[in-house]
């Protein structure tokens, strides 16, 4: 910033902070200056500001003026800073240390990850740093060592940063309870909670303060001005087409191939552009796309997760730089770590939620006098609604809500473990200081007693593990019945498992010579970067695909290793799955069906857009702002139900499931459904509307909550869904072990076992913790069975029912998904059944 | 009409593998029934894995002894066999007996007593424990037939085996499925493991080279209601 100096600098810094101010022609922010009094007054306190309004500065501004004026004696840790990303660790460090240089203080920072040698680690608990930077997991680890009380007696600060993207998860919930365990280690410390504007702040101060056993605590708030609001463009549809005609926005799909030269011609007129897309996949496709477009062979770089490290290092440097032009990239640049003069953002498909559009839009332009910039580009005709609706609520300043999180069961059977590997813990104690963490306020006692019991010997009904447990009595005093871990082994078991992110099973890619089966002489090939386990199980030797910029050509696995050449053929010949793995927000979700219902608010929208709704109301109706409109009507010999709850992908998946259980009990015979983002087709041998009139089948009857009773159970019971979800519980919960590298054990081995224990555990002892808190996890997650719950509750009486002589236009979109999208579960038996009916004359043969 | 003839084929009839001429009816649960002596072959029931696991600090679920046993008193019912003969590693360990819970041990005990029961030893097993009755044999032979835990390298003709935990994974309208099977080119076979918690080695895997030369044979692979014969050549590696 350039605003010109006071003529004297606040009195509330010390002279040499001032100075430094000065010299950088800054002066210190009113937030800065409140987070500064409320340290000195000993308050923990909550930060909300914008990006580049000096955030990480305004945190750790009164740490180094108390180090500067309170030299430590000895080597101890001063301040603890949290960040959700170890490359954001590292950057914050970096950050910090010039005003550090710069005023010449003497004040040791460190980062401590995953990537920090041995030694470094060893050496920095006997000799720790003032200010330290890690992650959730490393401050787990350091948490379980003998020596925790010692090396965080003298702790005064704790800096949690990007609070509201850590808070609302797993991640979350082990971090909580880190902070409980420091509540009593260091009683004085003071937290800080650095976040952007969130819709509901309170449940942030909540997370930051030990919670009392009655009441509640909040921290301090200190609001920052919001920066210039963000313009924000709309890419309504692509260039005319060659034949000049004009170009059709899609009905359905999610490429947005339609807009992509516009997307080129916007890198074209700026000097650094992000592309963001929703998935791995998707990144692939549009740079291969952009690619295709680059006449002017622009710098166009590609970013995600699952590439080379040593490549995502390159893109990242080059970034730094300003040597590029674009880059394409998914959620791994979302959070806060400056990658330089961005200047504007674009997001490819619907942001999905108001918040993460503002987010990303955060990344544009780290000056805060100025408008961010940010083109969405929306895929299909629902998602120019749904862009339409982020707009609008970026512009406002508008957030999600957040659903208030129960603490994870398999997350505290972990830090159990950890608490038993760092000194022996009385129950009753470390459940009151369970309970002090947030997320973990409603956790019974008697919960709380199961998770310990899981922990020591499995949980089981049937008690035969005793003489195996992994936490004992504390057998160094007489009487002494605090709970210790019982062995080095299972200490060491632990600190291997720390952590709440289980990766899907991955598999790396290698590219080798055309026509080797195998890489010469065990040299290998050039290794690409890793790829989902599940993606590459449907590919058979000579299919194509996309990956890190290549269309490639699979020639087989060895060992955990997928051979690819690069192929020479134009267009992959498997198509990957382009939805979004974050489902629609709840909030977006309400200002759509509000837009749909007011007339008024079309005005904003693109002629074709608007006509396609009004065709809509003209040959059915439009879904009213609370109501739920349920088309019937026939295609080809078949009866279709369509509904449009606009309540994401994963909770029509789950109402579909549920929906077809029923309508096949009334006699609907339902042949199959699609769920897209936005509404779920079924479809029948019989019309369901039909029945509905005869009063065979109610659609108050068809969509009443009590399906998420017994029909849930049912379908649970029987669906494989679950399976993965109990993986990843079971590894959190340190069951079975994570894979390590070099490990011999492959992911899909791992997988296959958890599958026979679930089965056998689901069997036979049905309400076993670990199976609760794997239905917790589907429920909030994969089946996100709390917002069909809301949903029904919310249409109860509301049921708006068309029948109709053929399909309505909102249906066309869901509908041409059809045959898209495949339809995992239950499908397998049939399909097995499928080889043998192929193969029964050559199994007769064989008799 | 169709689908009624599909339906008797897939849910009445027991598929049917001979080996050298034998026939076994084989069945979804990983069981091979012998019909002409009423005997009942199984292999790697690998009892109390999941303490042998607790043993080691993974406190699997203690149930798969029982959910190995009643799937096997299920097919007991079912065949009413003269005689089971188990193919080794039968005992996940050889502590095996002393974790198991005392009722498991009574209901294994059950199910040896009421008919002919033979013990194959197993790599696992080389001694099962005598406790639960039957006869402990290295090897058994019946007409043609061979049953022994360790499959032979070719020409083994006649053998029955388990040892490898057979499974195969073959692609059906782009969808894969994995499941455990019987491996058999017509002269042997080798069973599926039968135990809840035993994984799967791919028949494509270079241990089954020596067995099973070449793609000339088939994997009969589970499914939930009947085994489906795949050829080899069919078949996918993992």
């Amino acid at each position: 910033m350039t605003a010109p100096l006071p003529a004297q600098a606040p009195a509330v810094l010390p002279p040499a902070f001032a100075r430094w101010f000065a010299t950088r022609g800054w002066r210190p922010r009113a937030h800065q200056l409140a987070l500064l009094d409320l340290a000195r007054a000993g308050q923990s306190a909550l930060l909300i500001a914008p990006t580049g309004a000096g955030k990480t500065l305004a945190g750790f501004l009164p740490s180094l003026v108390d180090l500067a004026e309170n030299p430590p004696a000895a080597p101890a840790l001063h301040t603890l800073y949290i960040s959700p990303l170890k490359a954001l660790a590292v950057d914050v460090k970096r950050n910090l240390e010039i005003p550090i240089a710069e005023m010449g203080l003497d004040i040791a920072i460190e980062t401590r990850t995953g990537d920090t040698p041995q030694n470094r680690r060893l050496r920095q608990r006997h000799t720790p740093p003032s200010i330290l930077m890690t992650t959730p997991e490393q401050l787990a680890l350091l948490l379980s060592y003998s020596d925790a009380p010692k090396f965080f007696a003298a702790l005064s600060c704790i800096v949690l940063d990007e609070l509201h993207a850590l808070a609302n998860s797993k991640r979350g919930d082990l971090l909580s309870l880190g902070l409980a365990r420091l509540a009593r280690l260091a009683p004085a410390a003071r937290r800080v909670g650095l976040s952007a504007t969130v819709a509901e702040p309170d449940a942030l101060r909540r997370y930051l303060m030990p919670q009392p056993p009655e009441g509640e605590s909040l921290a301090e708030i200190v609001v920052a001005p919001p920066g210039a609001a963000p313009e924000i463009g709309i890419v309504a549809m692509g260039l005319p087409d060659e034949e000049g005609g004009e170009a059709r926005i899609p009905w359905s799909g999610h490429s947005a191939r339609h807009a992509l030269p516009a997307v080129y011609e916007a890198i074209r007129q700026n000097r650094i552009v992000l592309v963001f897309v929703n998935t791995r996949s998707q990144a692939e496709f549009v740079f291969q796309e952009l690619w295709r477009l680059n006449d002017d062979a622009l710098p166009i770089a590609l970013h995600h997760g699952s590439l080379a490290a040593e490549a995502r290092r390159k893109v990242e440097a080059a970034m730094s730089a300003g040597t590029l032009r674009a880059v394409v990239c998914t959620s791994t640049l979302d959070l806060g770590i400056d990658w330089g003069e961005v200047d504007l953002v674009v997001n490819m498909g619907a942001p999905k939620g108001a918040s993460r559009l503002l987010q990303r839009i955060g990344r544009a332009n780290h000056r805060l006098d100025e408008p961010s910039r940010a083109l969405l580009v929306p895929a299909n005709r629902f998602e120019v609604l749904e862009c339409e609706a982020a707009r609008a609520a970026a512009f406002e300043g508008a957030q999600d809500g957040m659903v208030a999180r129960q603490g994870a069961l398999d997350v505290l059977a972990q830090h159990i473990l950890g608490c038993g590997c760092s000194q022996p813990f009385d129950p009753g104690d470390l459940y009151a200081e369970v309970r002090s963490a947030a997320p973990y306020r409603a956790l019974t006692r008697d919960d709380f007693d199961r998770v310990v019991d899981f922990v020591a010997t499995g949980g089981y009904a049937l008690k035969s593990y005793d003489r195996f447990a992994r936490l004992r009595p504390n057998a160094k005093l007489e009487g002494d019945m605090r709970l210790r871990a019982s062995s080095p082994a299972v200490v060491q078991q632990y600190r291997m498992n720390v952590g709440t992110i289980v990766e899907a099973p991955m598999l790396k890619v290698r590219m080798i010579r055309r026509g080797g089966r195998r890489p010469v002489g065990g040299m290998g090939g050039r290794y690409l970067g890793e790829i989902e386990e599940y993606f590459i199980d449907q590919l058979s030797p000579g299919d194509t695909f996309l990956f890190a910029g290549h269309i490639l050509r699979f020639e087989g696995l060895a060992e955990t290793e997928a051979l690819v050449t690069k192929s020479q053929s134009g267009e992959p010949m498997i198509p990957s799955y382009y939805g979004g793995k974050f489902p629609l927000s709840t909030y977006l979700a309400a200002r759509v069906r509000r837009m749909l219902a007011h007339k008024p608010e079309w005005r904003h929208l693109p002629p074709q857009v608007r006509e396609w709704l009004e065709m809509q109301s003209w040959r059915s109706v439009l879904p009213g702002e609370n109501d739920l409109l349920v088309e019937c009507f026939p295609r080809g010999d078949k009866y279709y139900l369509v509904c449009y709850p606009f309540e994401g992908r994963l909770a029509h998946q789950t109402l579909g499931m549920l929906l077809t259980r029923r309508l096949d009990r009334a006699g609907a015979r339902p042949m199959g459904f699609v769920a897209s983002e936005y509404a779920l087709a079924i479809w029948c041998l019989r019309d369901p509307g039909l029945m509905h009139e005869r009063h065979e089948l109610p659609l108050g009857e068809l969509f009443a909550q009590d399906m998420l009773g017994d029909d849930l159970d049912a379908w649970l019971a029987e669906s494989s869904l679950l399976k993965r979800t109990f993986r990843d519980c079971a590894i959190i919960a340190g069951l079975i072990e994570r894979r390590y590298p070099g490990h011999e054990k492959s992911g899909r081995q791992v997988t296959f076992s958890s599958d026979l224990i679930y089965n056998v555990l689901r069997e036979h002892e049905p309400d076993h913790i670990l199976l609760r808190a794997t239905f917790n996890d589907a429920a909030t997650g994969l089946l996100d069975i709390a917002r069909v719950a809301a949903m029904l509750k919310r249409i109860r009486g509301r049921i708006v029912l068309k029948r109709l002589d053929r399909v309505s236009p909102l249906a066309v979109p869901v509908l041409l998904d059809i045959g898209k999208v495949q339809v995992d579960g239950e499908a397998s038996e049939a399909l097995l059944s499928e080889a043998a009916d192929k193969l029964i004359e050559e199994a007769t043969r064989l008799v | 009409m169709q689908t009624l003839r599909e339906k008797h084929f897939h849910l009445e009839t027991q598929p049917t593998l001979a080996v050298c001429g034998v026939a076994f009816d084989l069945t979804p649960e990983g069981a091979a029934f012998l019909a002409a002596e009423r005997l009942l072959v199984v292999a790697d029931l690998h009892l109390e894995k999941g303490s042998a696991y607790a043993a080691r600090g993974i406190a699997l679920p203690p149930y798969d002894t029982r959910a190995t046993l009643a799937r096997l008193e299920d097919l007991i019912a079912r065949f009413r066999p003269r005689a089971v003969v188990a193919l080794g590693d039968s005992f996940h360990d050889a502590r095996a007996d002393s974790r198991m819970a005392p009722e498991d041990a009574a209901h294994l005990a059950r199910l040896t007593r009421t008919r002919d029961w033979i013990w194959i030893a197993g790599n696992h097993d080389p001694a099962p424990p005598p406790q639960f009755g039957g006869e402990i044999m290295e090897e058994f032979h019946l007409g043609p037939l061979t049953f022994r835990h360790e499959p032979r390298a070719a020409p083994a003709t006649g053998e029955v085996a388990g040892h490898l935990h057979p499974c195969a994974a073959v692609r059906v309208r782009g969808r894969r499925l994995r499941r455990r099977c019987y491996a058999s080119d017509g002269t042997r076979m080798v069973l599926p493991a039968f135990g809840a918690y035993a994984g799967g080695l791919n028949v494509l895997d270079c241990a089954f080279d020596d067995l099973l030369p070449g793609l000339d044979f088939h994997a009969w692979m589970m499914g939930g209601r009947t085994v489906v014969p795949v050829a080899a050549r069919r078949l996918e590696v993992d």
